[in-house]
C-alpha cells in the first residue's frame, strides 16, 4: 500500500516587508550614530537656552565632576600627521622627569579624558582592564603647589593654538572649582569658554 | 514574496521538463541579526548633542592696576551676588566700604524672581528684540540668521539706558547657579554683563543680609 502523504503545510510568513523596514531603520541608526566617547566621570550638565553646538573637533574639554574632581580631554587636532596628544604627553613628561615608551604614547593618543597626577599615567596606560583603569581617575591636581592642569593646558596651547576650550561642569560642582579652572585657563590666555549645557527652552514675557 | 525561482537543471542532464524549485530563503536569522543591530544602535545613539553657552571673560591684567579696569557708570549697574543653597541677592550701584552700603535685595531663580527685575530694567531692548523675533516668526520680515544676529546686536547696543550686570559668586555657590544666571542674561537679552570677583565688602553684605 502506498503511503498516504499528508500535505505538510508550513505557514510561511512573508518577512520581506519586515526585513525591508529593519534594513531601513538599521541604515538610519548606523548613519546617525556618533559614538559617545567614554568619559572619566558621569557629568550632569546644567540647562540653558543656548542652541549653539559644542564644537567636536579641535577642542580642549575640562570636565568637572560633582565631587569637584577635574578631568581633562583634548583631541589630536585636525592635522592627522601630528598626534597632538602624544606630543603633549611627551612634553609634560619631560617637564616632570617622567619617561614613556613609544607604545604608551601611542595608547595615550587614542584614549579620551583623564584626571590623575601625571606620575600615575604610566600605570593607567598599562592597565588592561577598564574597571581597574577607572580607579586611577582620581582627579587632576589643580592646587597652587602642584598645578598640573596649568602645565597640560600650556603645552596643549603651544601645540595647538586654535583649540577651543569647553568647560563641562556638573550642575552641583562648586563654583569655586570652576573659578579656579577658569583662572588657570585665563592665565594661559584663554578668555573664551564654551560652557557645555543641555538645552531647555525658557520664555520670558514682559508684563505691561 | 521573496522567492527566487531558479531554473536549475535545465542544462544539466538534458531533461526536458525543467524542474521548478521555489527556493524560499529563510529570513529568520537575518531578521534576528538585524533586530539585534537595531537595538544596539538605538541604545548607543546620542540624539541630543550637547549644546554650549559661550562666555567671554574680561582679560586679566597681569599687573592688577585699577586704572586699567574699564569704568562703568554706577547708576546703570546691577550687582548680582550668588551664594550657597541657591541664594541670590542683588543691589544697584556700588558698594563702597567708606559710604553707607546700598540695600541688598533677596531674590530667587524663578520666573518672578530675578528675571522680573532684569526685564523691568531692560524693557526697551527686550521689547525691540521680541518685536523683531515676532515679525520673523509671522513671516512679515525675512532675514538671514546672520543678519538677524547683527540686528539684535545693534538693538542691544542702541539702548543707552540698558543695565550693566555684574555677576559675583562666593565660594559656596554652585556651578549651576552661575550657568543659570548667565542664562537669565540671554533670556532677558541683556547686552552687557560680566562675571567678576566678589569683594570683601560684598561678602560682608551677604552675611548680614536678611534671611
Amino acid at each position: 500500500m502506498p503511503k498516504i502523504k499528508l500535505p505538510v503545510k508550513t505557514p510561511h510568513i512573508d518577512m520581506t516587508p519586515m526585513v525591508d523596514l529593519f534594513a531601513l531603520l538599521l541604515t538610519f541608526f548606523m548613519l546617525t550614530t556618533s559614538f559617545r566617547p567614554q568619559e572619566a566621570a558621569i557629568i550632569d550638565t546644567p540647562n540653558s537656552i543656548s542652541e549653539k553646538m559644542t564644537p567636536e573637533k579641535n577642542v580642549i574639554t575640562v570636565l568637572i565632576g560633582k565631587d569637584n574632581k577635574v578631568f581633562l580631554n583634548f583631541d589630536n587636532g585636525t592635522d592627522t600627521s601630528v598626534l597632538i596628544r602624544k606630543e603633549v604627553l611627551k612634553k609634560v613628561a619631560e617637564q616632570l622627569g617622567l619617561k614613556f615608551t613609544n607604545k604608551e604614547l601611542k595608547t595615550f593618543s587614542t584614549w579620551a579624558s583623564f584626571g590623575m597626577p601625571a606620575r600615575n599615567i604610566k600605570a593607567w596606560l598599562n592597565t588592561a582592564d577598564s574597571k581597574d583603569r577607572d580607579k586611577f581617575q582620581i582627579g587632576m591636581p589643580v592646587d597652587s603647589t602642584d598645578n598640573q592642569l596649568n602645565l597640560w593646558i600650556r603645552f596643549i596651547r603651544l601645540q595647538n593654538q586654535n583649540a577651543e576650550v569647553a568647560i563641562k561642569g556638573d550642575a552641583n560642582a562648586d563654583f569655586k572649582t570652576v573659578k579656579r579652572v577658569m583662572d588657570i585657563l585665563q592665565k594661559n590666555m584663554v578668555n573664551r569658554f564654551n560652557l557645555t549645557t543641555s538645552l531647555q527652552k525658557e520664555e520670558a514675557k514682559l508684563e505691561e | 514574496m521573496a522567492e527566487i525561482i531558479q531554473e536549475e537543471g535545465k542544462k544539466k542532464g538534458g531533461k526536458k521538463r525543467p524542474k521548478k524549485f521555489s527556493t524560499h530563503i529563510d529570513m529568520t536569522p537575518m531578521v534576528d541579526l538585524m533586530c539585534l543591530l537595531i537595538t544596539f544602535f538605538m541604545l548607543t545613539t546620542a540624539f541630543s548633542k550637547p549644546k554650549a553657552m559661550e562666555i567671554t571673560m574680561p582679560e586679566k591684567n597681569t599687573e592688577d592696576d585699577p586704572k586699567n579696569q574699564p569704568l562703568i557708570s554706577a547708576d546703570k549697574t546691577i550687582n548680582i551676588l550668588l551664594s550657597g543653597s541657591d541664594k541670590i541677592y542683588y543691589y544697584f550701584g556700588v558698594a563702597d566700604p567708606n559710604k553707607p552700603l546700598p540695600e541688598l535685595i533677596k531674590s530667587d531663580y524663578s520666573k518672578d524672581g530675578i528675571r522680573k527685575t532684569l526685564l523691568q530694567r531692560n524693557k526697551i531692548v527686550f521689547k525691540a528684540v521680541a518685536d523683531l523675533k515676532d515679525k520673523i516668526s509671522t513671516g512679515e520680515l525675512v532675514m538671514a540668521d546672520s543678519s538677524l544676529k547683527n540686528k539684535i546686536k545693534a538693538l542691544k547696543k542702541s539702548d543707552k539706558t540698558a543695565p550693566i550686570i555684574l555677576i559675583k559668586a562666593d565660594d559656596k555657590a554652585k556651578y549651576k547657579n552661575m550657568v543659570d544666571i548667565i542664562d537669565e542674561m540671554a533670556i532677558t537679552t541683556i547686552a552687557s554683563y560680566a562675571v567678576v570677583d566678589i569683594t570683601p565688602t560684598e561678602l560682608k553684605m551677604i552675611e548680614t543680609a536678611p534671611k
